[in-house]
């Protein structure tokens, strides 16, 4: 389990995250999101006790970070990004400094690599060098550290960059294979990702936390607009114009391939107010045939940017810098 | 000092499974094997010219001629070589990232410094041990002063060890191990030559000067002294900068 409560981290004057709170309960899967310098990579090293934090508290299985640092690493499993494994080890060389820097009682330390390389898939390339490995085994590798001593905690930051499709269900599939027993926080910039993985998303924005909640309830209950798709035979400028003058309409947008004579419009509105009634009467007060209409409902990538972009235009850009900062 | 033992193992087989502990060793007895033969050949003339002269014969003996400059060489090929062993000790791992990995590992700062400390130190031992051939081929020749050997020996290894010490500290400054090698040559040469502006400093500065000096410390060793003073020197240079080392690993992880 992992308790963190007003989380701030400063780089000198600029403030990494500011006042992160959060809680991931055991055998939680929780997607940590956030554009690139939003402060993911930042509060995973203050949980993995690789910087301490300049205040705030973070509970790891119920210890402090900064008091019980060996305690906590000896529970928790980290793939950092880019994976930065020692190139010029060979793979099983690499899990026994692993285990015996994590600990693992001499005894055990062979069948526990064993089992580590089964579970990922690296069994058969035990004895190469690391550095002519391809992204993906690399990738396999770093999770293989990461279990050796099979902490109850893992800490993942991005741990699907670069791979192909294949490679990404693979990896994918073995994180879901992780949450039976184990917590993750696992960080990426795959939004289909978080949905199929994680039982829960935290979103973090200019250091500070703008959404949490389950990938459903996002997708669902988040956002001032709601949005459908209109497909009407008539031509496109009718259609837009009986649409844009139905009240609570806040966009319209002509979308790509209709049949000759048709258009397919892409219709935003309030949220609060469902407009398609309205949307169906202007159609038919102007002659033109409704053929389709379909609600259509937000992706988590549409969640995630209306986040990440609301907070960058409800705040100037000085003012945003400005915020970052301590007052000196 | 937790986990050291696993980060000196995976040093060590560095040093050993890449080419440069080899490389550094065989530099190191190349450089001292041609200085010993010079040396050896120097005292096969001067006891050449000596056979015809008591006078002189009586004067010339092997510490003077072989074994003090042997130990001046070796020590000066060191300041050299030390630089190379050291300069990839946190600069690699800074510059790969994987000190990150390292530092989320169950192993405490001074358990890293020291896995390190003693992997470098290990290569070293290895180094002046292969070198040991040559006291011993005198050995076959003639009677070596032991006790200068010896000596000279211990003074080197303490030398070596402070050098690792030093290098391993200004490795951790940098992620370019050239930009470590180059300071750590050109702090351990200063630390080296310290002694020679101590005739234009003042008296109280020119002794400390003089005190922090290497060159100063390493000569009684290769007359054979072990002195109290001269060991503290070595062992205390080695603390501190292993000491400065940790805590510089301590500011690169609130540097984050």
């Amino acid at each position: 389990m992992i308790e963190v409560e007003g989380l701030t981290k400063y780089f000198g004057r600029l403030a990494a995250i500011r006042d992160v709170n959060f809680r991931v309960e055991s055998g939680e899967i929780v997607g940590f999101l956030g554009p690139n310098g939003a402060g993911k990579t930042t509060t995973m090293r203050i949980l993995t006790c690789y910087t301490p934090a300049s205040g705030g508290s973070a509970k790891v299985l119920g210890m402090d970070v900064n008091n019980d640092s060996l305690k906590i690493r000896q529970q928790l499993g980290y793939l950092p990004e880019n994976v930065p494994l020692y190139d010029w080890m060979r793979v099983q060389s690499y899990l026994e400094f692993v285990a015996r820097a994590k600990k693992v009682p001499a005894r055990q330390r062979s069948s526990e690599i064993e089992r580590v390389a089964n579970a990922v898939g690296i069994d058969k390339v035990m004895g190469k060098i690391i550095r002519w490995l391809s992204k993906g085994y690399r990738q396999r590798v770093g999770l293989a550290q990461a279990l050796i001593g099979d902490p109850p905690i893992l800490i993942l930051d991005e741990p699907t960059i670069g791979l192909d499709p294949k490679q990404i269900r693979e990896i994918r599939n073995l994180i879901k294979s992780f949450s039976r027993n184990r917590t993750v926080i696992l960080s990426t910039h795959i939004l289909p990702e978080v949905s199929q993985v994680c039982d829960r998303v935290i979103i973090i924005n200019k250091g500070s936390i703008v959404a949490e909640d389950t990938p459903s309830n996002l997708t669902k209950g988040h956002g001032k607009s709601a949005r459908c798709h209109i497909v009407a035979r008539a031509p496109a400028q009718e259609v837009t114009e009986a649409v844009e003058n139905t009240p609570h309409v806040t966009g319209v947008r002509i979308m790509d391939g209709c049949a000759a004579g048709e258009t397919q419009v892409s219709v935003e509105y309030e949220a609060d107010i469902d407009v398609r009634p309205d949307l169906a009467r202007a159609l038919i007060q102007r002659n033109i045939d409704l053929l389709e209409m379909r609600s259509v409902q937000a992706s988590l990538e549409d969640v995630f940017i209306e986040l990440v972009t609301e907070e960058g235009e409800e705040s100037a850009p000085s003012d945003a810098v400005e915020q970052q900062e301590v007052a000196s | 000092m937790s986990g050291w033992y696993a980060v000196f193992r995976k040093e060590i087989a560095n040093f050993f499974v890449s080419p440069i502990a080899y490389a550094v060793i065989a530099c190191f007895l190349l450089i001292t094997g041609f200085f010993f033969w010079a040396n050896v050949s120097l005292m096969s003339l001067v006891s050449l010219q000596a056979a015809n002269n008591p006078m002189i014969s009586q004067r010339i003996n092997m510490t003077d001629i072989i074994i003090r400059p042997l130990a001046q060489n070796m020590s000066i090929i060191l300041l050299f070589l030390m630089p190379l062993l050291t300069m990839r000790l946190f600069s690699e791992e800074k510059k790969s990232g994987s000190i990150e990995l390292l530092m989320t590992y169950p192993i405490t700062d001074t358990g890293v410094v020291c896995g390190k400390f003693l992997s470098a130190a290990c290569v070293l031992v290895v180094m002046l041990g292969s070198s040991l051939v040559f006291p011993l081929l005198l050995l076959t020749v003639g009677e070596p002063d032991l006790g200068a050997l010896a000596g000279g020996y211990v003074g080197i290894l303490l030398m070596g060890v402070s050098f690792v010490a030093l290098g391993m500290f200004l490795s951790t400054l940098s992620e370019n191990q050239i930009i470590s090698a180059a300071i750590s040559f050109g702090a351990a040469l200063l630390f080296w030559v310290m002694s020679w502006i101590t005739s234009f400093a003042g008296e109280t500065s020119g002794y400390i000067i003089r005190q922090l000096s290497i060159l100063e410390h390493i000569e009684s060793f290769q007359k054979g002294i072990l002195a109290l003073s001269d060991v503290s020197f070595f062992v205390f240079f080695a603390a501190f900068f292993l000491f400065l080392t940790t805590r510089s690993l301590e500011t690169y992880r609130w540097r984050g």
